[in-house]
């Protein structure tokens, strides 16, 4: 094996058949079970392999820096639309194997819907190609989604290759002073209509929504829905601060939990502070709370509740899944990764 | 039976089925309305859309409920009898050919749209509603579901979900993956099963996104939540016109340099605008060796900003001509042209085959010259649409089916174009699905770990490999042979594989 291409050293690796814990920046060190296994670095196969503006596509190696890879589209006013968090210094491998979104993601889709393609080391050091550079490719499973969010149980993600989409020129945040039920009421009335509406926020009675698309569209919709305009250089620091978790509202060591609910749903009896995003579809719970109620409330309100960061992760960080599904997971995992080698028990204990 | 797992390497063999026994036990699940199984009856299902290929199946299931579709799985597990599912029959690729031991499992009485939500705008649907059915219902709201393939008024959502069905606006709005949150469906084994919710993610894994263009592979869809999207206030189309098909293809990588997503980017060549314009009168320029059609749908202002926007890089770009629709009706005839070329093309030829690779734009170029030196190897006229924002080619190749070896040329054609979008670094479809008919096709674009990993991933929703067997994902034995005829530079894409 040669030591200087990093290909033939995570294959031999994988070959040894011990569990590996993958890790990029490190960023999302905190995010899902606990991670056993001999720590495998990705961060020495990184570039940009392929960047095409005109085609909408980005190609980069997983251990690339997000950052260097949003920096790159910035010069040509491009961008991830769906903004995945860095949380410190993030890679794309790291990335797109979180598969989390942010403060765009009800308007523009999701992570797993801007990746185009993945380039995957399976469990017995295989090279896959799954999708590609091109838009639109139905040949075969959509394995590069099914990756995506999978938090690197499934294989090493050597590459992958995103979608990008042109920096809009308009851009406006507004202020309305309204308690939660009114503001879930109003994102949601929003939403139905067509309007530029790509983010909003609720939290301790102030909604924040962000507008964005053609400048024209960008203020006839300020003049249709009234508020208070937020200044640009507050607005930036206010978004960053969701997609980065930045802001006061996720500092400290209180647990956080994440419940994925239908926007619709209605104001969550819960004992802590809550902030929503996502129009009404993400909400974030801050404190101590039992595991067992807040599955259940997330259910009973049709959706699921995850312990995002901090608190006691014996009682699981993820929903759990109904048994026919969990045997399709286990099966899937069984297919890529045969000796179990890849991230077990990040997800679920049993994979 | 055969009941152990399938593997990758060869074809199952489904030939000792007792069709008799099949027939009793499914009149025994199925009310008498819901179950064919006499040659005439199994007629109108021998082929879908694509009807060069066609066999007639052992019967075919109507259920109406999806207690009924549980039964029908179960029974057919438990004999060792495949399944190929259908939704309304339109897809292009041969992914609803019948297999000549199985049962065609049709959805089309499951036809209920259960509930619209103009709050949370979404819509439930059984998987036998039209595609524009639900824009229908969603229209009081304000609302439609955005992707709009050219069959929406017949093509069913569940087929939708089966292929990641796309349309030419889905460069700005998505495909079926992009506005489906939940598909309820049935596994082989009878389980019922959710992928995705109501909400914008699921726990686990990404069982959604895989089983979105399965292709019937999977599971057997029974339920869908969609999307559903605001109506855009207004919409104008720009047609341009170009003296030369590469400039045309600059000018739409300009028009995205310009960082505009436009809501449809056509393009269609000038024996495709001779070949429509007469039957739809569409007003395109003959003269034009290539036209443009380039929406923008929004808000008045939205609109009307991007339309100069796009007026101006597409006269920079080179443009002979750009007319910018001045009415709805005029737009609307603007489209006629594009969404009628299937037909036109069907009304100057007896048949034609239409192809469906995607390249990167920046190789169209190279596709057509390459298309046009294929025209004179096999003799054959080949017409070009184009959905030109995302690089999706729609070659239809002209045939006549009565002249002998006509079809067999028209076929290699086809998969030397399918060939070369790979070698383009495209696939070999953008979004009609591989289905039977490309699965051949499949062998040049991945190779056998791939392909056994795509293999796995059935057997782990499809133990038996009972579900739409032999579609999809071909076997490696099948590549192995399919390889003897094209060997690429001296190499055996399948060397582990014995030749027989």
């Amino acid at each position: 094996m040669s030591h200087g291409d990093p290909i033939e050293a995570f294959r031999a690796r994988i070959l040894e058949r011990k569990p590996l814990r993958i890790r990029g920046g490190g960023s999302k060190d905190f995010y899902g079970g606990m991670a056993a296994g001999e720590l495998l670095d990705t961060r020495g196969h990184a570039g940009i392999v392929n960047y095409e503006p005109t085609e909408l596509v980005v190609t980069a190696r997983c251990g690339t820096p997000l950052a260097e890879l949003e920096s790159a589209l910035a010069a040509r006013r491009q961008c991830l639309a769906c903004e995945p968090p860095h949380f410190g210094v993030a890679t794309v491998g790291g990335a797109v194997a979180a598969g989390l979104s942010g403060p765009r993601r009800a308007a523009v889709g999701s992570l797993r819907d801007f990746v185009l393609g993945v380039k995957l080391m399976d469990g017995e050091g295989r090279v896959h190609r799954f999708g590609g550079e091109v838009m639109k490719n139905v040949a075969g499973f959509d394995v590069s989604r099914l990756v995506t969010g999978s938090l690197g149980t499934l294989g090493l993600i050597l590459e992958v290759s995103l979608k990008v989409l042109p920096v809009t020129p308009g851009d406006a945040s507004l202020r309305f002073e309204m308690p939660q039920d009114k503001a879930l009421e109003a994102m949601n009335r929003w939403a139905g209509q067509p309007l530029p509406l790509v983010a909003s926020c609720w939290q301790d009675g102030v909604l924040t929504l962000r507008l964005a698309g053609a400048r024209a569209a960008v203020e006839a919709a300020c003049v249709r829905l009234g508020g208070a305009v937020v200044a640009d250089a507050e607005a930036l620091v206010f978004w960053q601060g969701l997609r980065e978790q930045s802001a006061d509202f996720f500092g400290g060591e209180a647990p956080l939990w994440r419940l994925s609910l239908p926007s619709v749903a209605p104001p969550l009896d819960l004992p802590a502070a809550m902030l929503i995003e996502w129009g009404g579809a993400q909400r974030w719970m801050r404190g101590d709370a039992d595991a067992a109620r807040m599955r259940e409330v997330a259910v009973r309100a049709g959706g699921h509740a995850t312990l995002f960061r901090g608190g006691d992760k014996s009682a699981g960080v993820f929903a759990l899944l109904p048994p026919s599904l969990m045997e399709v997971h286990r099966r899937l995992k069984q297919s890529f990764d045969p000796y179990g080698v890849f991230n077990p028990g990040r997800l679920y204990p049993e994979l | 039976m055969n009941q152990r797992e399938h593997s990758a390497d060869v074809a199952q063999d489904f030939s000792g089925i007792d069709r008799a026994a099949l027939v009793a036990e499914l009149s025994r699940l199925l009310p008498a309305s819901s179950l064919l199984h006499v040659e005439e009856d199994l007629k109108p299902y021998e082929c879908d859309g694509l009807s060069a290929y066609h066999q007639l199946p052992v019967a075919v299931a109507l259920p109406e409920t999806e207690a009924q579709v549980v039964a029908v799985l179960k029974a057919c597990a438990s004999a060792g009898v495949p399944i190929v599912p259908r939704g309304a029959g339109t897809g292009l690729s041969a992914g609803a050919l019948p297999h000549p031991q199985g049962v065609v499992l049709s959805l089309a009485k499951m036809k209920r749209i259960l509930h619209v939500d103009p709050v949370a705008r979404v819509a439930v649907v059984q998987p036998g509603v039209r595609n524009q059915a639900i824009s229908e219902a969603a229209a009081p709201l304000g609302l439609y579901y955005a992707p709009d393939p050219s069959s929406q008024i017949a093509c069913s959502i569940g087929g939708n979900v089966a292929e990641n069905s796309g349309g030419v606006h889905c460069l700005k709005y998505g495909l079926t993956l992009h506005n489906v949150l939940r598909v309820r469906a049935v596994m082989m084994s009878g389980d019922v099963v959710e992928f995705g919710n109501h909400a914008l993610d699921a726990p686990g894994y990404d069982l959604l996104a895989l089983a979105i263009g399965s292709e019937g592979m999977l599971a057997v869809v029974t339920e869908v939540t969609v999307k559903l999207v605001p109506k855009p206030e207004m919409a104008q189309v720009i047609m341009a016109s170009f003296d030369d098909v590469m400039k045309a293809g600059e000018a739409v990588a300009a028009v995205i340099a310009a960082g505009i997503i436009p809501a449809g980017l056509e393009m269609m060549d000038k024996p495709a605008t001779a070949a429509v314009e007469p039957y739809v009168k569409a007003g395109y320029d003959l003269n034009a060796a290539a036209i443009l059609l380039c929406e923008s749908d929004g808000t008045a202002e939205e609109v009307a900003e991007e339309i100069s926007r796009m007026k101006a890089v597409l006269e920079t770009s080179g443009a002979t001509e750009v007319r910018v629709s001045q009415s709805e009706a005029e737009r609307l005839r603007f489209w006629a042209g594009r969404k009628a070329a299937f037909p036109a093309a069907g009304r100057i030829s007896p048949d034609y085959y239409c192809m469906d690779g995607t390249i990167p734009r920046k190789r169209l170029g190279e596709m057509l010259m390459a298309i046009a030196a294929m025209e004179k190897k096999y003799g054959l006229r080949c017409i070009n649409v184009f959905h030109a924002g995302d690089g999706n080619l729609h070659p239809l190749i002209l045939y006549d089916a009565n002249v002998p070896g006509e079809l067999e040329r028209t076929e290699a054609f086809g998969a030397e174009i399918l060939k070369l979008s790979v070698d383009l670094g495209g696939t070999i479809t953008g979004e009609h699905g591989v289905g039977y008919e490309k699965i051949n096709s499949m062998c040049d674009q991945f190779g056998s770990d791939e392909l056994r990993l795509f293999h796995a991933v059935k057997r782990a929703f499809d133990p038996q490999g009972l579900l739409n067997p032999e579609k999809g994902v071909p076997t490696l034995h099948r590549c192995a042979e399919f390889g003897r005829m094209h060997v690429h530079g001296g190499n055996l894409k399948f060397p582990e594989l014995e030749r027989l």
